[in-house]
């Protein structure tokens, strides 16, 4: 499945402001499940600078998120594309990006999804791409509905579409949320609210893009990932 | 300068994407001493967490094209979740410094917004005594939170605490 990614650089630590704290009252689920104490702060050894590495040989892509056995999913077509690079501004090439998101009715297919909207027979609602070599990745699927959860009174979560991305080593994972741009409930919405630098909030927010929306096809949406990590160049060895 | 793009929480509706397989990083063959890691995550008030992903990484033995070095579990409703892997070796540190034996874990769930980084080694290796990072950590009692118990013969347990009494030690690098 994976060979060992040398990495023997170090990884800067993330940029002030740019990440949630784990410990976010606004967002319930957060209360019993943050830790108390301070992270114990470790110099990165080899088992934080490596990682796994995943091919589409070995895992297969699923870049068609919309048809199910030949079948159209219910919903608004729509084709996500973006690029993958590391915080030099260096292209990730190869790295895995795991997706998964609500059916257009914004039901997950899930057991324990008991929201009352309709099940698409033809909507999974996973996905699996790579980026090129040169960071590009690709997929298309539908628009995720918006869906009401128990937070607080009234509260719906934004249309938004999950990802995992692997990097170079076990320091670069990443998991988080791509949200759609003009949203009203972004401004309600506490876990969009968690990351207080404004301007990182805001690269959670795709960007419509006609250049990759498709003429008599589907919208096209960009959303790039910046993971963390720099190139070396041969000046720093 | 780009910078890296903010965590949001995994949410409750991951599974989509799990792989139960997954949890079984010899699956492909790998040769070495088998080993089973099992654990139990709780909350604050003591209730497991029954909807978490746990990531297993490994940097020894090396990965390879039978080896992930890699995997991913889900806990049950207990909080309870299982790997079998092969066990780890020692490993280099900083300077001269050798790594006690252990595997790292990432911690995904609702109520999490970023992700949760912890260590698990192996209780009796004679290297825990001068591992660099268990040496980091003052208090027996917190340093104990990162070092599994044998469960039977190649079995492992780790109990990991979000918070409060015995709360897990956390890293950040
Ligand atoms: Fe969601």
């Amino acid at each position: 499945m994976s060979d060992s990614f040398e990495s023997a650089a170090t990884f800067p630590p993330f940029a002030p402001g740019t990440q949630p704290d784990n410990d976010w009252a606004a967002y319930g689920s957060t209360h019993r499940r943050h830790p108390q104490q301070p992270a114990l702060r470790i110099p990165q050894t080899v088992t934080e600078t490596t990682g796994p590495r995943f091919t589409s040989a070995q895992l297969p892509a699923i870049i068609d998120l919309a048809t199910e056995g030949g079948r159209e999913a219910m919903g608004e077509r729509i084709i996500v594309r973006g690029r993958v690079t590391d915080e030099a501004g260096a292209p990730v090439p190869h790295a895995m990006i795991e997706i998964w998101q609500a059916n257009a009715a914004g039901r997950y297919n899930h057991a324990r999804d008991q929201h009352d909207a309709p099940l698409d027979p033809n909507f999974k609602g996973e996905g699996r791409v790579f980026s090129d070599a040169e960071g590009w990745y690709q997929f298309t699927t539908v628009k995720p509905g918006a869906y009401p959860w128990r937070n607080h009174f009234n509260a719906w979560r934004p249309n938004h579409i999950h990802f995992s991305l692997f990097g170079a080593g076990f320091a670069s994972r990443l998991i988080t949320q791509m949200y759609f741009p003009g949203d009203p409930l972004l401004a309600l919405d506490p876990i969009f609210r968690s990351v207080p630098d404004e301007a990182a909030r805001q690269r959670l927010v795709a960007q419509f893009d006609i250049e990759i929306t498709k003429p008599e096809w589907a919208l096209g949406y960009r959303f790039d990932f910046v993971l963390r990590g720099r190139a070396r160049t041969f000046f720093e060895e | 300068m780009p910078v890296a793009t903010a965590f949001q929480t995994i949410g409750p509706y991951w599974h989509l994407i799990e792989h139960p397989e997954w949890a079984d990083l010899t699956r492909f063959g790998a040769s070495g001493e088998h080993l089973v890691l099992t654990g139990r995550i709780r909350d604050g008030d003591g209730a497991p967490v029954g909807d978490g992903a746990v990531e297993l990484w490994q940097a020894s033995p090396a990965a390879s094209d039978v080896f992930p070095g890699w995997g991913r579990a889900a806990t049950d409703a207990e909080g309870r979740f299982r790997f079998t892997t092969i066990r780890p070796g020692p490993l280099p540190g900083a300077g001269n410094a050798q790594q006690a034996p252990h595997v790292a874990l990432s911690l995904f769930a609702r109520g999490i917004l970023t992700r949760l980084v912890t260590r698990v080694y192996f209780a009796g290796d004679p290297l825990n005594e001068t591992d660099p990072l268990l040496s980091l950590i003052e208090e027996p009692a917190r340093r104990a939170t990162l070092i599994a118990h044998a469960a039977g013969d190649d079995a492992w347990h780790i109990d990991i605490r979000l918070q409060g009494e015995g709360e897990t030690v956390f890293l950040d690098f």
